[in-house]
């Protein structure tokens, strides 16, 4: 796979000649993910990404729209090029109503095999990822899932940078000669690019000819989540975290307190899942949820790689554990060697005193 | 559903109990072997010493595949006090033989190798699997086990206890006692993982070269116990044990032990830069002769750890465990030839071929000695104080004379022992060790 | 109904060292599992054999000892296992690895009867790609459920399955044609606890195995490195930050102190936030 076995990839240097057919494909790509009428918020830094990209190759960058509603695409390709496309591919039918794996995949690699990108990005969601891994295998080309780096090497070949083993390393992995290099990007991995709604763009209309009698597959009910913040904890702005060192599942609560206080969300690292101490959505880390908070407390956490893939994109990285020598102090900005258990309390309180005492006083 | 019948069982899947189960598939019987680990060596992730004499006797060829990491070349035995080491060191490249004697392992890949190999040879391992209780008959005869997994009970004509130090089994089916504080040794281990050139340099070692330090002394602060170093491809074995009753005693615990050994000065610098990944804690049944259980009995034999077939001294276990693995395995086999059962009076062949063997003969050598250092402290602790101090004396050139040195260290002897009690400890010594 | 259940051996990531001077895998000691994951896809696959009939077929592809994964998972009840090694799969990426499955499992078709669902993990631990799931339902034409969290009808004779799937922010009931790939959602349902009889059946079972040859594998160039259009040029440990952590002093201070202190050090790395963090107060 992408980054497992080969480590250490014995074909490291070697590179064929790119077949000539593939040499017409030109530009970069982002697939806009648009679902219950919003952009994923990934799908424009991805637009952030893509741009650097598109300018080091000399290209353009293009957003691809797919959905029910022409006017809703519309909308999507005015909200690419406010955030740096040139172009936005449309294709809007009633079969694109809805995300589906197979009239997406085919919507996706027409418009692949007839306007030739040379990259294609997409969010690493539920749905980037149900869809990259079809239309990558369909066009027989290769794909890097959850990337955390993108750059363009001196041969014009896409670097894609991905952690591997769990997070213990990190490998940069090329496509070598295929085309589209395919690449998916977690949420909150790149920072969302400033939005210009001056800039404009050109579209391109593709038709997709596809009747919904053709679908075997169809959408039965959608039963949005009652539980919405278990989308929230990416988007948050202060995340408190626990980790093995508050030693028992009740101590735990005061992660949540102080998250409380604070009015921001909590998380934990991977073994309290394992443990059952907290569930998986609220895993923060390589396999759980990436973050990029402004403040991030990191409580009884040793600071695992596989963590710190996470949790280093925060402003801020307050760390507070009993050993001196754990790894979180290497990457944290701010840090006490204290027991979180006995610290934790204290310092949601001072917190609370001080924002209280500023509300009467204000 | 009727019930499956063996011509054996095997209770674990550590050393003894491969031997066994190996043995017995080997020579064509049905054999079915039960481990509560995930696979075998899961509950083992530590380093280890083969001595490749009893398993050479099983599988002449498992060079060939079997998971080793070094084999060893220098012996360092080592006496230390707080801040030194005396001892003996022996390296020899006459130890670099086509087929080694000792070699350095990691017990969860070498456990799992073995019980492959049992496996083949066509024994049938489940893993994952619990015997609860051993099923007899009404006449108190062993005829069976029942396990933790839905279904009925399992039938056999013998069932061979390879259960470890603690085997519950055993205990629960009345066929010895429980643990005793005074003949069980609590030892922690670590791994560090080094660099393989890094270990290589540190050590002086080329290729597949280990080395082995084993020490006492005032590490163990009085307690009767030993600690270890053994070097692995890309880490090092380090541990230290002492027995149970004296830690209870003193209310010191081995984590603090080994803590207090790793920084000793002598070790520390041993392993610099190292990252420490695996901890483990585990009892060694280091009673001796004295605490070596009944062997067998009617539908039953008892090997390995679990009959107490550790020689302390020597810091031997798996051999001891193996080779009264295949004696026990070897003693059915012969019993089901000749077409006789596995009565109490059958099985106790068992014994006398152990009896025979080194396993019971070095036991019985040794047996005065658990007790001897249980209740002479000063020989782990004041004899290597006045070995250090003898040392300095000898080695520091400040102008007193050779003379004046000898006398100053035979009245240091003297001051800390007195004749009386030098001579007492010599001869306690003398006849423990005959 | 035939059910095929795909499974990888991978190494317990909880477990894995990096060499502090060549940056690979230390693989020394560290024990393979069955990867979680999959073990959630197993039980449903199971679950869905009890429930209709039929037979649980067991894939991996890696090297000969991820025969102990078949094993085990024969001892959770599953029918039959095959193991899919040779030297040619070495480095295979996604791409490659899902041809190769995808052979796999049109040999166990012919050899078994077409399988009538694939059931993998969402992910692997140590690639955490989830696309070589994907990539089988392309592969094979099966229709694809993705990060299925629960199987509903199921009409053999209509050939229709029934799912819960996680969607972006919600779950998406969808209704499809057999056959069909499913990806399960952990969490689902924990794996049984094999019985004596089946554990026993397990430990004496003969793992198929077949070489690429042996599973109808013809086009070798589609296998491994070969295979793989995707080629790891570089690995590397990250880079540490340039400065560690600065450390509070703790010496000769209180705990309401240090938390002074902290509060302090944050409003001050964080202009504004103490703002933000009262207008959120006053909300209350």
């Amino acid at each position: 796979m992408s980054g497992t076995a080969h480590a250490g990839g014995s074909r490291a240097g070697m590179r064929k000649e790119l077949p000539e057919h593939f040499k017409a494909y030109r530009h970069v790509w982002v697939f806009m993910e648009y679902e219950h009428g919003a952009i994923h918020p990934v799908s424009l830094e991805l637009l952030g990404e893509g741009r650097k990209l598109a300018d080091r190759l000399g290209g353009e960058l293009a957003g691809v729209a797919l959905g029910g509603d022409h006017g809703q695409m519309i909308e999507v390709a005015n909200a690419a090029f406010a955030h740096g496309a040139d172009v936005t591919y449309i294709t809007a039918e009633p079969v694109l109503a809805h995300y589906r794996n197979e009239p997406y995949t085919r919507a996706m690699t027409e418009l692949v095999n007839t306007y030739k990108p040379e990259i294609l990005l997409l969010g690493a969601t539920v749905l980037g990822r149900d869809l990259a891994g079809s239309v990558a295998t369909t066009l027989l080309t290769g794909l890097t899932a959850d990337c955390t780096e993108l750059a363009i090497d001196a041969e014009r070949s896409l670097a894609a940078t991905r952690p591997t083993f769990g997070g213990s390393l990190l490998c940069t992995i090329h496509t070598l000669n295929v085309r589209p290099q395919m690449a998916t990007v977690r949420p909150r991995v790149m920072s969302m690019p400033k939005a210009d709604p001056q800039r404009t763009g050109r579209i391109v209309e593709h038709r997709l000819d596809l009747r919904e009698e053709d679908i075997v597959t169809k959408v039965l009910r959608f039963l949005p989540d009652r539980d919405s913040n278990k989308a929230q904890l990416a988007y948050a702005d202060i995340v408190v975290a626990g980790g093995l060192g508050l030693r028992s599942a009740e101590n735990f609560q005061l992660v949540r307190n102080l998250a409380e206080v604070l009015g921001g969300e909590w998380g934990g690292s991977r073994p309290l899942v394992q443990k059952g101490w907290i569930t998986a959505d609220r895993q923060i880390g390589q396999t759980g949820r990436t973050i990029r908070p402004r403040l991030y407390i990191a409580a009884g956490i040793s600071g695992a790689i596989q963590h710190r893939v996470g949790v280093e994109g925060a402003d801020l990285i307050v760390a507070i554990n009993t050993d001196p020598t754990a790894p979180i102090f290497d990457f944290a900005h701010l840090g006490i060697v204290a027991d979180a258990t006995e610290f934790l309390p204290i310092l949601t309180d001072t917190f609370r005193k001080r924002l209280s005492v500023n509300r009467l006083a204000g | 559903m009727s019930l499956e019948v063996f011509d054996a069982i095997v209770i674990g899947a550590g050393p003894a109990g491969n031997a066994a189960a190996y043995t017995l598939a080997k020579s064509g019987l049905k054999v079915l072997q039960l481990e509560r680990g995930e696979y075998a060596g899961s509950k083992n992730v530590q380093g280890a010493i083969l001595y490749a004499d009893a398993l050479e006797k099983l599988m002449p060829d498992f060079r060939e595949d079997a998971p080793l990491e070094r084999h060893i070349v220098e012996q360092r035995m080592w006496m230390m006090d707080d801040n030194s080491h005396t001892g003996m060191h022996y390296r020899s490249d006459s130890f670099n033989e086509e087929k080694p004697n000792r070699y350095t392992i990691i017990r969860s890949q070498f456990d799992r190798w073995f019980n492959r190999r049992v496996r083949e040879a066509g024994a049938v391992v489940l893993c994952e699997t619990t015997v609860t209780e051993l099923l007899k008959d009404t006449n108190g005869r062993v005829i069976g086990v029942k396990t933790d997994r839905h279904g009925d009970a399992i039938l056999a004509d013998v069932v061979i206890l390879a259960e470890g130090v603690n085997g519950l089994v055993g205990q629960r089916a009345g066929l010895r006692q429980e643990l005793q504080p005074a003949h069980v040794a609590l030892a922690v281990k670590e791994m560090h993982f080094l660099p393989e050139e890094v270990i290589a340099a540190r050590f002086n070692l080329k290729g597949d070269e280990g080395v082995v330090i084993e020490a006492m002394g005032t590490i163990t602060k009085g307690m009767v116990g030993t600690a270890f170093l053994y070097t692995n491809r890309e880490s090092i074995s380090v541990g230290i044990g002492c027995m149970v009753q004296d830690l209870a005693e003193n209310r010191v615990s081995s984590s603090a032990l080994l803590e207090a050994f790793k920084a000793h000065p002598s070790i520390r610098s041993l392993l610099e830069g190292s990252e420490v990944r695996e901890y483990a804690a585990h009892l060694i049944p280091e009673g001796g002769y004295k605490a070596v259980p009944q062997l067998y009995g009617e539908g039953w034999l008892v090997v390995g750890d679990a009959a107490h077939f550790v020689n302390a001294v020597h810091r031997e276990g798996s051999n001891l465990a193996m080779t009264s693995g295949r004696i026990a395995a070897e003693t059915v086999v012969w019993l089901k030839r000749r077409r006789e059962a596995c009565s109490a009076e059958n099985l106790a062949e068992y014994r006398r071929r152990l009896e025979a063997s080194f396993v019971m003969k070095d036991l019985k050598k040794y047996r005065g000695i658990p007790a001897l250092l249980h209740r002479n402290k000063h020989f782990l602790d004041l004899y290597p104080r006045i070995a250090s101090r003898a040392a300095q004396i000898w080695l520091r050139v400040d102008g007193v004379d050779k003379r004046s040195k000898e006398g100053e260290i035979v009245r240091d002897l003297r001051a800390a022992r007195g004749w009386r009690g030098l001579v007492g400890d010599a001869f306690k010594v003398a006849r423990a060790w005959r | 109904m035939h059910i095929v259940v795909c499974i990888k051996q991978v190494p317990d990531s909880a477990q894995i060292r990096v060499h502090p001077v060549h940056n690979t895998i230390m693989r020394q000691g560290v024990p393979t599992i069955i990867n979680p994951y999959d073990l959630f896809a197993l039980e449903e696959a199971l679950r869905l054999r009890d429930r209709l009939g039929g037979a649980v077929t067991v894939l991996t592809m890696g090297p000969p000892m991820a025969e102990d994964s078949l094993r085990k998972a024969l001892t959770f009840g599953a029918d039959r296992a095959v193991l899919l090694t040779d030297r040619f799969f070495a480095g295979s990426d996604t791409l490659a690895t899902s041809y190769a499955l995808s052979m796999a499992i049109q040999k166990i078709g012919e050899s078994w009867g077409t399988p009538d669902v694939v059931f993998t993990g969402k992910q692997t631990i140590d690639g955490d790609t989830a696309q070589v799931g994907p990539g089988i339902a392309r592969r094979l034409g099966l229709n694809q459920l993705t990060y299925v969290s629960a199987i509903g009808a199921v009409d053999l004779a209509a050939r229709t399955i029934e799912v819960s799937r996680r969607a972006e922010g919600g779950v998406q009931e969808l209704a499809t044609r057999l056959p069909a790939l499913i990806t399960v959602l952990e969490g689902t349902s924990e794996i049984r606890r094999g019985r004596l009889a089946d554990a026993l059946r397990a430990a004496r079972a003969e793992v198929t195995v077949w070489n690429a040859a042996q599973a109808g594998i013809t086009e070798m160039t589609k296998c491994g490195l070969r295979g793989s259009p995707t080629v790891v040029k570089n690995v590397f440990a990250p880079k540490g930050r340039a400065t560690k952590a600065s450390l509070l002093d703790t010496r000769e201070k209180t705990p309401g102190e240090l938390a002074e202190a902290m509060m302090a050090r944050i409003f001050d790395a964080l202009p504004g936030i103490e703002g933000d963090l009262l207008a959120h107060a006053a909300q209350y």
